[in-house]
């Protein structure tokens, strides 16, 4: 295996990078070398953070060095599982198109509020990572049109359900949270749900649908 | 036994050395800001390593206890007493049956620690009593404590543990903490990591347990702070496109996209955990082998 960055962060954590761009390719290299973490089950490695291109790689530095975890992460060999073949397992959000930065979204892109919704709904995104807040999805695929950077400064709150795009990423945010995304608007969906036996809505490897629904459809479905 | 809480205090949370293991589904650990407060708290009244304690910011609780208890209180000095009587820190007491123990505001430091021995009965949810209060999960109900709550103590009592002492911290409001560089230090100009190295940040008054946000001078970038999201650990320091840094503390979130120039190293997060709103905090570069060096060295200098 080769090609991967190795960095610190900070005295108990590292990070294994395969790239910087949203890859699936190098997704999947990702998951392969968190795969490879836990069956080994190395002495002083507490827990692994997978993203969409890099490994975060949390350890114990009394009883690993930095040094030695590289080295021994640097001999990795493995194959990426191949998910091309399996069947796309989508999960339809609906999205009640209206949120606070739309008229931002609209001089940003140079695109008509339809448009941008158009573009929106009308790709199936694969969920790459999980992370951020609990059940946060971290989606590939969002076309290059509706690019736009997040907010110089994070608002600080976000309503559960908000659907929101930060620079080339698109997601749902599932509590209420601070957070520097653009709101596109509002699904009465949830993510997370701590009453639910299994809190978590998604995981890592469906894909999510955007569908657009009327305020009136929006507010039926929360209130039932 | 019984503890009643007669005042909650402003944020008062039950924590404990934080939940591992469930950071790949956005779930964050949580757990207490100051462990080397939190280590001390539960040595001095015998409980094993990692029990849960009530961490206060700022300002603590009135609690009402109805039977004898042995207690200590750790971090942040704030005034306890029992009834009019002054409580000692960092030593273990009893407080009697009917008595109520009052934590005031915090005269030096921002988080005191209440250890009970026994520790709090209450849930552990995946491996940990810690509150986090983004999911709603562990300590009471994923909240703060509120008036009337009622926190259950096992009954048995040892007191062969009431010499325990410990030095009581001086808790500075303008620190210097150790950092090692990256993950992601190259998306900043020399003269931006120079910045952060060599100017006086302060804390600003939205800080909280999910991280010390910081005002200064602009932390300068090559070409914004926006990254592919990656993860996020405990020290972080993230720029925002504002160029303010922000450390990333207990209840910070899993992953996130903004860059992050420097990790604070571990055993100094209780120093950022100690500064209340318009404190200055400094940034001094170290190799991530001199920080685990220091590491070993702190591991065992703890409390003893």
């Amino acid at each position: 295996m080769d090609a991967i960055k190795f960095c610190p962060a900070g005295d108990c954590a590292l990070i294994a990078e395969f790239g910087n761009r949203i890859d699936e390719d190098i997704n999947s290299k990702v998951h392969a070398l968190a795969r490879w973490i836990s069956e080994r089950k190395i002495p002083g490695v507490i827990e692994t953070v997978p993203t969409f291109r890099s490994l975060m790689v949390i350890y114990d530095p009394w009883r690993i060095s930095y040094r030695r975890l590289t080295g021994i992460l640097k001999k990795c060999s493995f194959e990426s599982r191949d998910t091309q073949n399996t069947q796309k397992e989508i999960i339809e959000v609906p999205c009640w198109y209206s949120g606070p930065d739309m008229d931002d979204m609209e001089k940003l892109t140079g695109l008509s509020r339809e448009e941008i919704i158009s573009i929106h709904s009308g790709t199936d995104y694969k969920i790459y990572m999980m992370g951020f807040l609990p059940g946060f999805v971290y989606l590939g695929g969002l076309d290059k049109r509706i690019h736009a950077p997040r907010l110089s400064t994070p608002r600080t709150r976000i309503e559960p359900g908000s659907v929101g795009i930060g620079g080339s990423q698109t997601g749902v945010y599932p509590v209420a949270s601070p957070g520097g995304w653009r709101i596109l608007g509002y699904t009465p969906l949830k993510f997370y749900d701590p009453e639910k036996e299994n809190p978590i809505l998604c995981r890592a490897g469906q894909y999510i649908r955007f569908v657009p629904i009327s305020r009136e459809e929006y507010e039926r479905a929360v209130t039932r | 036994m019984k503890l009643h809480i007669v005042s909650p205090g402003p944020f008062t949370t039950i924590q404990d050395g934080g939940r591992y293991g469930y950071m790949a589904s956005g779930i964050g650990t949580s757990g207490v800001m100051d462990r080397f407060a939190f280590e001390a708290a539960n040595w001095l009244v015998g409980n094993k390593h990692g029990e849960a304690v009530l961490e206060c910011t700022m300002m603590g609780p009135s609690i009402l206890f109805d039977e004898d208890c042995i207690c200590a209180v750790t971090g942040a000095d704030m005034g306890t007493t029992i009834g009019n009587r002054p409580v000692e820190p960092y030593k273990p007491f009893w407080v009697q049956q009917g008595q109520t123990l009052t934590m005031g505001f915090a005269r030096s430091g921002c988080r005191g620690y209440l250890a009970v021995q026994g520790g709090f009965l209450v849930p552990e949810v995946m491996g940990s009593r810690s509150t986090n209060l983004k999911c709603a999960l562990g300590g009471i109900e994923g909240r703060p404590l509120k008036k009337g709550d009622v926190l259950t103590v096992p009954d048995e009592h040892h007191s062969s543990i009431m010499d325990r002492r410990c030095k009581v911290p001086v808790y500075s409001q303008n620190v210097t903490v150790r950092v090692v560089l990256g993950p992601q230090a190259e998306y900043f100009t020399e003269k931006g990591i120079s910045t952060l190295l060599n100017e006086t940040y302060v804390v600003s008054n939205q800080s909280d347990r999910m991280g010390l946000r910081l005002d200064g001078t602009a932390v300068e970038t090559v070409s914004g702070s926006d990254i592919v999201s990656d993860g996020i650990t405990l020290g972080s320091i993230q720029v925002t496109s504002s160029g303010q840094p922000i450390v990333l503390m207990a209840d910070r979130q899993t992953t996130g996209g903004y860059a992050k120039i420097g990790t604070v190293c571990s055993y100094d997060i209780p120093l950022l955990a100690q500064l209340k709103p318009g404190a200055s905090v400094r940034f001094r570069a170290v190799t991530v082998e001199q920080a685990q060096r220091i590491y070993k060295l702190k591991k065992w200098r703890i409390f003893r």
